[in-house]
């Protein structure tokens, strides 16, 4: 087995090099018949997905008959695996998740290569730039991080067992997302690229470009939040985000693509900051890159760097190449990316977009300065320093507290110019809303003049709710004057509303979600703990609930051990649950995990991790955290998600308004 | 609405601005006394939220990368030991500052959640973001500023009415650029 995966591995190599080389030649040379070259480089190109498919597939089947003459089977697997697991096995190391990264960029070059009937010069120039990101990967994989490098010595009768933490249902979905996200933004900037090559006119391109990030942004943030959700429920430290440079390089790519999602807007319909869209669709490539880079090659103390090893210096030379070489064409081509309109007021959409694209890079620079400080720090004063949560969550929040007020105010404001009486009409009943909250929140407690977290807390309930009251004052609004047109009810305007002009409507949706997601975070602020030796029948009080342990168990299956508390949860003196935290032992791998339990409602989570043994007493230990709006995170990023899948669904055809003193009440107030 | 309603309302809303004017020019003058009064709030507590507080700006030294009294890392040999320390310092009556140091002798740098405010490199850790806002704001405001006064190409007079092709032309401009 092990002979045939590297044999297609070489074989997908030679492939997506002539791709690459032939589809350069063809392009930029020119010769007779570079047409059918051009074919040949493209068909080539089809055909290593094929052969990096079926190297994959050589894994996962090695990894279903435990064959461990494979090191790589070995060091992520075992006989008791559980089968989901072991299909888990092809992302869950080094050597693995890069073929599975060649993979996806493979299956994204076909899905290009096959669509080539769209415009056939740019996929060509797009594919080209694709083959080459995949000649990068496929020598990584051929000789310097071998999937199927061989067993030296006596063959094991069993391997090693996959992580502990990576045994999780989740870890079969988060992987592959977070990958979608980071290889997809290859294709936007293998157009990019490809337009700069060309000079090429016109906004289709942008177009295409916008399509293929949008779904791209959208899978990254389900990866992103799969993430989190797996921290949340496996970790066990109580917690979903925790500023390690791995989820920071996540979280990087995502930051360039949401200021390019918005960004690309202006050049869509006013054909401006074309320079800067090139340079943001460029970083969002780079810094996946470099995301991969830091996942892989270890530079960074990480919870996630079990990836110790030398590909780093690859990646290294990469990232300088694909940076001198967009450079260069940039340089030589910049002239036909001219700007078309002048920009009118500083009270208009292209300006807010101007300071969300601001506040967006900026929050990435603030996420990339605090992840490399550590290495910088090093450099200049000859010693590490740590840059953890503290940091990020004192330069980061302020940043994310102004997106959130550009989110309720973009909106809002029209392309070219937004008068004051606008603005005013618009805002009132929103901003009402906020300060009720505002006032409320006061009321029930928050003292902002006592701490600068209560304030951030308050600030951010009263900014969720202003994007939240503005995007529904905005369907409403909408809503009525279709219904006015149509005679048709307020539900069914605002769905037809909808279906007109889905972009829009759908990012109202998106920034909705955001909202929510804000208002999770914000319970934050409010979290509670308690830790306890708990014996039969002792009581641990939490908030509204009182913990009572019933009694302690054990469970054994072939792949792991578990000691289990079996806790009873009171609230007002009734009983209203029974939770079950345990800790596991898993042998092949020798490691012990918690595994925490959570009882989620809308109001907060209730989760309870079982520790181990004090080793002076003998005595269980058990840690409850309540963890105030929580599940409203999960809810925002569903809402999100919602709102990506609406704003992808073609337009219905417009209406054409023939009473032209109508459009007056039309929100035209606003745009995408 | 009848017009004599709405121009009732503006003396009224003048008056009512005016009066928070007043109320809030007299409440500034309380100013240096409350925010005082926020400090000694700010610097008061007890014993278990100096810990808490403290044990949230170190690092548990394991490689787990986790805060110390967030790290529940299985066997860890490192944050049980921190922690009693930890409570050990705070009960010998040391201040802040000297808590953290101690941890620093001991484990070094790093055990520092994040950089300290001693040292430009350190410093510039926790400028160099606002720094970046600042210069960036600037920036966009330089922009907008330079675009404001960039010549329109063809605008000159009162344009001739355009029909047939170009007025639907214009139509399908004008309706990309409102979404109508």
């Amino acid at each position: 087995m092990s002979a045939l995966g590297s044999f297609v591995l070489l074989l997908a190599l030679a492939l997506a090099g002539y791709s690459f080389l032939a589809g350069l030649l063809a392009l930029a040379a020119r010769p007779a018949g570079w047409e059918r070259l051009s074919e040949t480089a493209r068909r080539a190109g089809i055909a290593s997905f094929g052969t990096v498919l079926i190297a994959a597939v050589v894994l996962v089947t090695s990894a279903f008959r435990n064959d461990f003459s494979i090191a790589y089977i070995f060091h992520h697997s075992n006989r008791d695996l559980p089968l989901p697991y072991k299909f888990a096995t092809l992302w869950s190391g080094q050597e693995g998740s890069l073929l599975f990264w060649s993979l996806l960029l493979s299956g994204y070059g076909l899905v290009l290569r096959l669509r080539h009937k769209t415009d056939e010069a740019l996929f060509a120039h797009a594919s080209v730039v694709i083959a080459a990101v995949q000649v990068f990967f496929l020598l990584l994989l051929n000789f310097a991080a071998r999937p199927f490098a061989v067993m030296q010595g006596t063959l094991p009768a069993d391997g090693n067992g996959l992580n502990p933490l990576l045994q999780y249902t989740e870890m079969v979905i988060h992987p592959p997302m977070l990958y979608l996200g980071y290889v997809g933004f290859t294709v936007p900037f293998a157009f990019a690229l490809g337009a700069l090559v060309m000079k090429y006119p016109g906004d289709k391109w942008i177009h295409i470009t916008r399509r293929w990030t949008m779904v791209t942004w959208g899978l990254l943030t389900c990866g992103i939040t799969l993430g989190a959700h797996w921290a949340y429920y496996v970790l066990g430290w109580g917690g979903y985000w925790g500023w390690d440079p791995v989820e920071n390089a996540s979280l990087l790519p995502w930051l360039t693509g949401t200021a390019f999602l918005h960004s690309v807007m202006m050049q869509e319909k006013r054909g401006m900051l074309k320079v800067w869209n090139m340079w943001l669709v460029f970083t969002t490539f780079w810094l996946s890159i470099l995301g991969t880079y830091l996942t892989r090659s270890g530079v960074l103390n990480s919870v996630h760097a079990f990836a110790q090893s030398p590909i780093g210096g690859w990646f290294k030379w990469f990232l300088v190449i694909i940076f001198v070489v967009f450079a260069a064409f940039f340089f030589a081509n910049k002239s036909y990316l001219t700007s078309e309109h002048k920009l009118e007021s500083l009270i208009s959409r292209e300006s807010s977009f101007l300071f969300n694209n601001l506040l967006f890079v900026l929050a990435c620079f603030t996420v990339l300065w605090g992840t490399w400080f550590p290495l910088i720090s090093e450099f200049l004063q000859g010693h590490k320093v740590t840059v953890g949560p503290p940091f990020f969550n004192s330069v980061a929040v302020p940043v994310a507290l102004l997106l959130l007020l550009l989110t309720a105010v973009g909106p809002l404001l029209a392309w070219r110019k937004t008068s004051l009486d606008s603005l005013r009409r618009n805002f009132l009943w929103p901003a009402l809303g906020s300060l009720v909250v505002g006032t409320l929140m006061v009321i029930f407690g928050v003292r902002p003049w006592r701490d600068l977290t209560y304030f951030y807390a308050l600030m951010t309930a009263m900014l969720a709710t202003l994007v939240g009251l503005t995007v529904i004052s905005e369907f409403v609004r909408g809503g009525r004057v279709i219904s006015r047109h149509t005679g048709q009810n307020l539900a069914a305007s605002m769905l037809h509303l909808c279906h007109r002009n889905t972009r829009r409507y759908g990012g109202y949706i998106v920034h909705f979600g955001v909202a929510l997601l804000f208002l999770g975070i914000l319970g934050t602020v409010f979290n509670q703990e308690a830790e306890k030796e708990m014996a039969f029948r002792d009581k641990l009080a939490i908030g509204p609930y009182t913990l009572v342990c019933l009694s302690y168990t054990q469970e054994e299956n072939a792949n792991n051990s578990a000691d289990v508390a079996i806790m009873q949860v009171f609230k007002g003196g009734r009983q209203i649950d029974t939770l079950y935290p345990e800790s596991r032992f898993y042998p092949a791998s020798q490691q012990q995990q918690h595994i925490p339990t959570v009882r989620s409602t809308l109001a907060g989570d209730l989760y309870i991790v079982y520790e181990g043994q004090n080793p002076e007493t003998g005595r269980p230990i058990i840690k409850a955290h309540l963890n105030p709006l929580v599940s409203w995170i999960w809810i925002g990023v569903l809402v999100m998600i919602f709102g990506t899948i609406v704003a992808l669904v073609p337009n219905a055809a417009p209406v054409r308004a023939t009473v032209p003193a109508r459009l007056e009440a039309a929100p035209v107030g606003a745009g995408d | 609405m009848p017009r004599s309603q709405t121009s009732n309302r503006v003396p009224h809303f003048s008056r009512l601005l005016r009066e928070v004017e007043i109320f809030a020019a007299s409440r500034l003058r309380l100013l240096p006394a409350v925010f005082l009064g926020v400090l000694l709030l700010m610097g008061a507590g007890d014993d278990s939220a100096r810990i808490d507080r403290l044990g949230h700006q170190m690092m548990c030294v394991c490689g787990c990368n986790q805060i110390l009294l967030e790290c529940n890392h299985v066997g860890c040999s490192y944050s049980s030991r921190m922690r009693n320390e930890l409570v050990a310092a705070v009960d010998a009556g040391n201040d802040d500052g000297s808590v953290l140091q101690i941890f620093i002798q001991k484990y070094g740098t790093t055990v520092l959640a994040s950089p300290t405010t001693v040292g430009w490199v350190n410093r510039a850790a926790w400028v160099m973001p606002y720094a970046a806002l600042a210069l960036g704001t600037l920036l966009v405001v330089f922009v907008v500023r330079v675009w404001r006064n960039r010549p329109l190409s063809a605008v000159v007079g009162i344009p001739a009415p355009v029909a047939g092709a170009e007025l639907d032309r214009f139509r399908a401009q004008a309706r990309k650029e409102t979404d109508l």
